[in-house]
Formats: structure tokens, sequence, C-alpha cells
């Protein structure tokens, strides 16, 4: 077995221990000295999901919290070096422990979160200027959504939760169990999220599936019937989530 | 008709090379503070992976912050001591990202991050033997070669020493630093931690270095923790202010290597701007001394 097999193995291991072939200077065991690297490589992994799962800690304390990411630490440790995509199944892995199935929002509060990160660093791809979506829009066109978009369809109330956690103080009587979609996109350099019902959720979806737009509207309706294509147009257009039309009709 | 140009300065964004200036760790907490302040500052330095993002704030506020300021690119994840080949990948996102901000330093460490699949996040220490060295040097020749420049190498702080090393860890940074012509990236902190972790003299260390290929300097806090036998156990954790006997060996090796663009570093525990200012001002002071 390689130094470092050896190293790592023991990095991740549940129960602490240390590798073969290494000492301390002064006679100290090295176990004592191996254990700053056990904890720098855990502490450093935890560290990074409690600071991006802010409110997803809120929501079962520091002390559950930090054991849970402890899991998910030994269980899926990174596999790049860009931390900042680390802790994408962090919600699947919630969804199935059964410790957290008490607060039964907890995993799709984490899911909001991570599309959050992603509208923030995904690309830079200017929008279709309004008036000339407006302009062209008709039923065989497709619309291209710009990266940032992303939806989530939750049974739970997760925008009315994440927002009631975005400010200091009380927090106001939240009703978790009614089903709420949210859409997340980068509008200029801030991410916003808003509340949506499912038709807009499934109209959004079926976009960007490369419908076309009367497609959309179908899929849309059937998911709700009180869709309003006027108002969820209306919002990504006016958010600059439209990067691109098509009006070709598919063959 | 000829015409006396007037003498102007180039815009300190576009010298070659860091200048012989201090300067600091850019925190996305502290992008727009920078961008409205403009503090006076010989330049940033940001971590490499942090921006390997395809778009939004990052590289918006990096884009606009080079524009005022020389830029070091530091690294933290290509596991350059790694027994597996390099990823390809990471290097050609290193590639990238240098083309797009054409930092003057781009810098690494002596130490691996990554094993099999796995990416482990920290700087780990390496046994040091011939087979390490010929690895780690065929390594930074790919690095050098891929992104067309000669890197900054960074020497480690470590808790652990192998029984397999068959050299010093300066003769180790010596002889890569002979074969590929890398730079060194002193990080006194480093020196400091694992010289007191290995009860060697630090000033012992530092003379044993090729001072002439030092590039850049770090300078940091560190924890104090104990080992089993409850002696000093220096951690490197980036979340304190420098330690004033780190102050007085960065004084010693400005006294043997001159001026060099010196790094404030500060990755936890992130205090006020102002703070870490201060400490960029008092590398400053030290700077001008040997300048004189």
């Amino acid at each position: 077995m390689s130094t470092q097999h050896a190293f790592c193995a023991a990095l991740l291991a549940h129960e602490p221990s240390c590798p073969e072939g290494v000492f301390s200077s002064n006679g100290a065991d090295p176990a004592s000295r191996f254990a700053v690297y056990r904890n720098n490589v855990h502490s450093a992994l935890i560290n990074a999901l409690a600071t991006s799962y802010p409110v997803t800690r809120q929501l079962v304390g520091d002390e559950f919290f930090h054991a849970m990411a402890g899991l998910y630490v030994q269980a899926y440790p990174p596999e790049s070096p860009l931390l900042s995509e680390y802790g994408s199944t962090l919600a699947d892995f919630i969804q199935a422990f059964e410790p957290a199935q008490s607060v039964p929002y907890l995993a799709d509060v984490a899911r909001l979160k991570r599309l959050r990160v992603r509208a923030y660093h995904a690309a830079d791809i200017p929008a279709l200027d309004q008036p000339r979506v407006l302009e062209q829009l008709n039923g065989q066109s497709r619309l291209h959504l710009h990266p940032c978009v992303a939806t989530l369809h939750s049974p739970y109330a997760t925008v009315t939760i994440w927002a009631a956690h975005q400010t200091e103080g009380a927090i106001a009587s939240v009703n978790p169990w009614q089903a709420q979609g949210a859409l997340v996109l980068r509008h200029g350099l801030a991410v916003k999220i808003f509340g949506i019902d499912s038709g807009s959720v499934a109209f959004i979806n079926s976009l960007g599936r490369s419908e076309a737009l009367e497609t959309a509207v179908e899929h849309a309706l059937e998911a709700s019937s009180e869709f309003d294509l006027h108002q969820c147009l209306g919002l990504l257009i006016s958010h600059d989530a439209i990067t691109h039309l098509e009006q070709k009709v598919s063959p | 008709m000829m015409t006396h140009l007037p003498h102007h300065r180039v815009s300190p964004a576009q010298v070659p090379g860091l200048p012989l200036r201090a300067g600091l760790g850019l925190k996305s907490e502290h992008f727009i503070e920078v961008l409205e302040t403009r503090p006076d500052l010989g330049f940033f330095e940001v971590h490499a992976e942090n921006f390997m993002v395809a778009g939004g704030p990052f590289h918006h506020y990096l884009g606009l912050i080079r524009e005022q300021y020389p830029l070091s690119l530091h690294g933290v994840g290509l596991s350059i001591g790694g027994e597996g080949p390099l990823n390809g990948a990471h290097l050609a996102r290193l590639a990238t990202l240098i083309e797009r901000y054409q930092p003057q330093a781009f810098s690494e460490h002596l130490a691996w991050s990554s094993h099999g699949p796995v990416f482990l996040n920290d700087l780990l220490p390496l046994a040091y033997d011939v087979t390490t060295l010929n690895r780690v040097c065929a390594h930074i020749d790919q690095v050098q070669s891929t992104l067309k420049r000669p890197m900054l190498l960074e020497n480690p702080s470590t808790y652990l020493l192998f029984q397999r090393s068959t050299l010093d860890e300066t003769d180790f940074i010596s002889e890569i630093i002979r074969r590929t012509g890398c730079g060194l990236l002193l990080d006194v902190n480093n020196v400091y931690v694992s010289c007191i972790n290995h009860q060697r003299d630090p000033l012992a260390y530092i003379n044993a270095l090729p001072l002439h290929a030092v590039g850049e300097i770090h300078l940091a806090g560190f924890a104090e923790d104990s080992d089993s036998l409850g002696d000093r156990l220096l951690i490197d954790d980036h979340g304190a202010p420098i330690d004033n006997a780190v102050w007085q060996l960065y004084e010693q090796v400005l006294a043997r290597t001159g001026p060099v663009a010196t790094l404030i570093e500060r990755d936890n525990q992130v205090p006020a701007f102002s703070v870490l200012q201060a400490e960029a001002q008092q590398a400053e002071r030290h700077l001008l001394q040997v300048m004189a």
C-alpha cells in the first residue's frame, strides 16, 4: 500500500487511527500529530457545509447539523478541488437520513440553497432585450432560458421557510405544510428566489426542455388550472431570464 | 514633429512581476469595500479554485479589482505532490484563469491534496526521497510548460515526519528549484510552525534554502496546541494575527533577500479590512527598511 493511500485511508476512517511510517522528532505519539491532519480535513469540510447551508443549519441547530455533516463528509468526501460544488448531494443525503425525518422540509431547503449557489456562479450570458422578446413571441417559439434559471417543486412551503430565515429576529408563524414551487435566478449580480405555483414550475421546466411555448402552456395548465401565463412570462422576461428565441418549427 | 512624451507611470496592474510591496488575500466579503475605498496596497492574492466558476459576482468583482491592482493567483488544489498524475482538467482551468486575469504570479504548494477520486481539501505532507523528488519535478515541469510561465512553490507547514524520508526538506526544495527553475514562495509562518513542531532552528532552515529564488513571501498567524508529550504543536490555521516570532523571522529573511512582495494571509476569523491593512502596513515598514 502506498504512503498516500494509507494516509488517505486513515484520514477518512470512522475511528481515529494513524498510518504506519510516521513519527515526531520529539518522540511524541505520532497519532497525536496525525490528529491535526484528520481534524483539519473533517472540520474544514464540515465548516464549508455549515457556511454553505446556513438555513438548513438553523432549522436543526449547530450540533445536529455538524453531526449530520460529519457523516456526510465521511460517506461522500469531495471528488473535485472546486469546493463551491461540494455538497451538491447533501439534500439527497438529508432526505434519506433517518434522524432528520422530523423536519421533512429540510432536504428541500438544502435543495433550494444549492440552486441559489448554482445561479450565483452561472455563466454570464446576455439576455435578449425585452421589447424583442415580446415582439417576436408566438406559440411556436422556443425560449432559451439563462443557465442560472432553475425551479424546485416542493410539497412544503420551502420558499416561505427560506425567506423567514433571511431576517434576524422572531420568525413569523409559517405553515410549512403547503406545497410551493420556487424559481431561482440571478438578475444582474443578485440571486432571487420567487415562490411560484405548480403550473409555473411545469411551464418553466418545459421551456427548459426546449419545448415550444404552446406545449409549455399545455403542461402548465395540466399542473394547475390557475396558471397565469402573462404573470409567469412577465417574471422571466423582466428578470432577463430569456437569452434566445428560436422560431423554427420542429419537423 | 517629435513631441516630448510626458513621463507617466504605467498602471500598477500592468507591471510584470509582483511589486516589492505588501499585499492582502482578497476575500469576497471585501470586494465592494476594496472597489469603493481603493486601499493603498501592493497587490491582491486570490485562491485560484474560488474563481473556477462560470460567471457571476466573483468574476465581475475580480475583473474590476484586477484593473486597479497587480494580482497573485494562488492554487490550493493542484496536488503537485500527489502520487497519481496531475488532474489535467484542473490544470486546464488554471490556464484559463491565467489567460483571463494575467496575474503577475502563480503559486502552488509542496503538498498533496488528492488521492484517487478523493479531494481531501488539505495540504498534506510528503516523504522526502528520490522517488518523490522525481515525481514532484515532473509535475512542476508539466505545470510550467502548460501554463507557459514559471511558478512559485510554497514550502509546507507540517506536523509529522516520514521514516521513509532520506532528504532534508530544505535540500528537497533546493533540488526542485535547481531542476525545474521554479521560484520559491517562502511562507515564513510555515517555516516557523514546522521548525517548532520538528525542533529545528528556523534561521538555520531559512539559511539552507536557495533564497535567490524567493519570488514572494507569505505571513500568517497560527494556532497553538500540544502533542502527547505536552510539547508545543503549532497549527497553520491562518486564523490569527501574525505572531511576533514570525515578524522577527521575516525581518531576518528580508536582511538576506532584500525586498520581496509580501502577502498577509488570513482565511479564518477574517477581521475587518482595516485590521488586515494595518498588518500589510507593518510588512511595508519592514520592506522600506531593506530598500534603502
